[in-house]
């Protein structure tokens, strides 16, 4: 319970987590993911890095789609950038996995600025044909350039770290849990600054913000690069995920995946990307467990997995947008209200 | 009123296709000073202050601020250069809160990059806590809007709203303020606040003051000097006494009352 609030200097007021209760939880939830490891088992721990990553590509799509107000259905494509950089410089030069990261992103950041520039001049829907143009493009070149192994792709070593080698779940949830908080981090910094002002006010009136002093193209531009940047690492940490990267590891549907997984979690919130992300993962997790068990009373439940999955997606996407247009975070919040001053009032 | 101007508006021509908006509008601004630009609905005021704030690039004309033209500078620019406006039908941005939509007033002033902003290190956080620091002591306070600071402004009533776009105009470092209708559809009360907010905005901010009004008695209360538009052109200027005794902007509020005058305009106009 939280009865007041008192703060004595500006810096307490503008801190992120400004309640004893949030840093106490927080706290906790930083030591159940360190503890997760010791006690989880594979399956899990492969299903956590999974949301992991499926938690920073969507937060890049957020800062793009949620804060910018700039639809894209290319964040798959600036993943594949990400992942076959990785590949690539692994392979090839055998350089450092966070230098081969690094450098994924960066590409991934500079063709994203290539695929915003029609933002300037195109909205809402007709961008998100521009960026679906970009993933096309980008899909066929990997598909046919030698260097990216053609339509076969490219089997990779894992990734090494003072002759340890990352190629378990339980030794990557090491590298992808710390880069993925870190990113979140990141975005919710970038958020209370002039920056993330300006996606918002771009989002919310372009006009106006143009005439208050922000550069649209540039603050466009930016918003593309940093989210595409976020898909490129996440792509990254995909690549030593699976280590085996191809044409068809990034289809479209997961560009859909990720705007999905913004829509359901709540667009424009932090807690959205990662709620969302989190969820979607888990949902053909849970179908598959339902099955399971619905087995013996239904012998072709597993058969009819895939598709029930498909309806179970495309149900979740039209029922939140109809019923709780602004997400699970949403929830999470008339959650926290109900319990602020509980049992007092509710 | 001797001052020496700080805007300069020259020959500003801006058509729509046929309709001509702006026609050969001149007219200056003197540092320091109240104008008010006044005329019918239609005159081309919101048309004369999207062309200042560089929403508009006029057909002919130029406009000179600071000194310095205007032309081929952009609005984003104008804005740094100290050129702030609220607007008519409220522009504030509905998914942030009252403080941040002021403390965004001050972007064109920071300098915080993307990497700053990422780890909120250093620069990014010494320059986000000064201006709230500002905001709060320079701002927030002077328009008595402690109260609102973390509502969301979609909560707000629509006196509030204007103020808090007052608040944000205020924080771009503004050397001239435009206001758009600054108490369109307030009650006498709220309108005599923001009078009061705005001429405190000349005195104490020391703030050149370019507004468009049709609240007359707020007008002649308050302004030096007054422009009058009709039909995109300037029909007086002058001192609030000057121009309500002006034959010209009494016919373009009420009619000229002489019939003839009609008929030989609408002959004119057909020939």
């Amino acid at each position: 319970m939280r009865i007041g609030t008192l703060k004595t200097s500006y810096a307490a007021d503008e801190a992120l987590f400004d309640t004893p209760t949030q840093r106490l939880l927080l706290g906790l939830l930083a030591l159940g993911a360190i503890a997760f490891p010791f006690v989880a088992s594979p399956y899990w721990l492969f299903l956590a890095c999974l949301c992991a990553i499926n938690v920073a590509s969507a937060t890049g799509l957020n800062l793009l789609t949620g804060y910018t107000g700039l639809v894209s259905l290319g964040q798959a494509a600036f993943m594949s950038v990400g992942a076959y950089t990785v590949a690539v410089l692994e392979i090839r030069l055998g350089t450092p996995f966070f230098i081969n990261l690094l450098v994924g992103a960066g590409l991934a950041a500079m063709i994203g600025i290539l695929v915003g520039i029609p933002s300037l001049k195109v909205k809402g829907l007709y961008l998100a044909i521009a960026t679906i143009a970009a993933s096309v493009i980008l899909h066929f070149l990997f598909a046919h350039w030698s260097l990216t192994g053609e339509s076969r792709g490219l089997s990779m070593p894992p990734a090494r770290l003072f002759g340890l080698t990352l190629d378990q779940p339980f030794s990557l949830y090491w590298l992808i849990m710390p880069v993925t908080c870190l990113m979140v981090l990141g975005a919710a910094n970038l958020l209370r600054t002039r920056i993330g002002r300006a996606f918002i006010a771009i989002r919310d009136r372009d006009i106006s913000a143009e005439v208050l002093g922000i550069p649209l193209l540039r603050y466009k531009l930016t918003s593309f690069a940093i989210s595409s940047f976020y898909a490129g690492l996440a792509g990254g940490l995909w690549a030593y995920f699976f280590r085996v990267v191809t044409p068809e590891s990034f289809p479209l549907v997961n560009s859909i995946f990720y705007l999905a997984a913004i829509i359901v979690g709540g667009m424009g919130t932090i807690l959205g990307g990662i709620l969302g992300a989190v969820f979607m993962t888990l949902v053909p997790e849970l179908l598959k467990f339902v099955a399971n068990w619905a087995t013996p009373i239904y012998p072709d439940a597993l058969a009819a997995l895939a598709p029930v999955r498909t309806i179970v997606f495309g149900g979740l996407i039209v029922g939140f947008l109809i019923f709780e247009p602004r997400g699970l975070a949403e929830i999470w919040r008339r959650l926290r209200r109900f319990f602020h001053l509980w049992p007092f009032r509710t | 009123m001797t001052a020496s101007p700080i805007l300069e508006v020259s020959g500003v021509s801006l058509a729509f296709g046929g309709v001509r908006a702006l026609n050969d509008v001149s007219f200056t601004v003197p540092e320091g000073a109240i104008t008010a630009v006044i005329g019918p609905n239609g005159a081309g005021k919101t048309s004369l202050f999207n062309t200042i704030s560089g929403f508009y690039r006029p057909q002919s004309g130029s406009i000179r601020f600071a000194g310095e033209s205007l032309d081929g500078v952009r609005a984003p620019q104008r804005a740094a250069r100290g050129l702030a406006r609220t607007f008519q039908n409220i522009a504030l941005f509905r998914g942030m809160t009252v403080l941040d939509n002021i403390k965004l007033g001050r972007h064109a002033h920071m300098r915080t990059g993307v990497l700053d902003a990422l780890f909120y290190w250093g620069r990014a956080q010494k320059e986000e806590l000064e201006l709230r620091a500002e905001i709060e002591e320079r701002i927030i306070d002077f328009l008595e809007i402690q109260h609102i600071r973390n509502a969301s402004v979609g909560t707000l009533s629509y006196g509030l709203q204007k103020r808090v776009e007052l608040a944000r105009a205020l924080a771009m470092r503004p050397r001239i303020l435009m206001l758009d209708e600054p108490v369109a559809g307030m009650n006498r009360e709220e309108t005599e606040d923001m009078a009061r907010f705005i001429l405190d905005v000349k005195e104490e901010w020391g703030v050149t003051i370019l507004m468009v009004e049709h609240d007359m008695g707020m007008v002649m209360d308050i302004s030096d000097h007054v422009v009058v538009l009709n039909f995109g052109q300037v029909i007086a200027s002058g001192t609030p006494r000057e121009v309500q005794g002006n034959d010209a902007v009494v016919a373009a509020y009420l009619g000229s009352g002489d019939v003839g005058a009609i008929a030989r305009r609408i002959k004119a106009e057909a020939a």
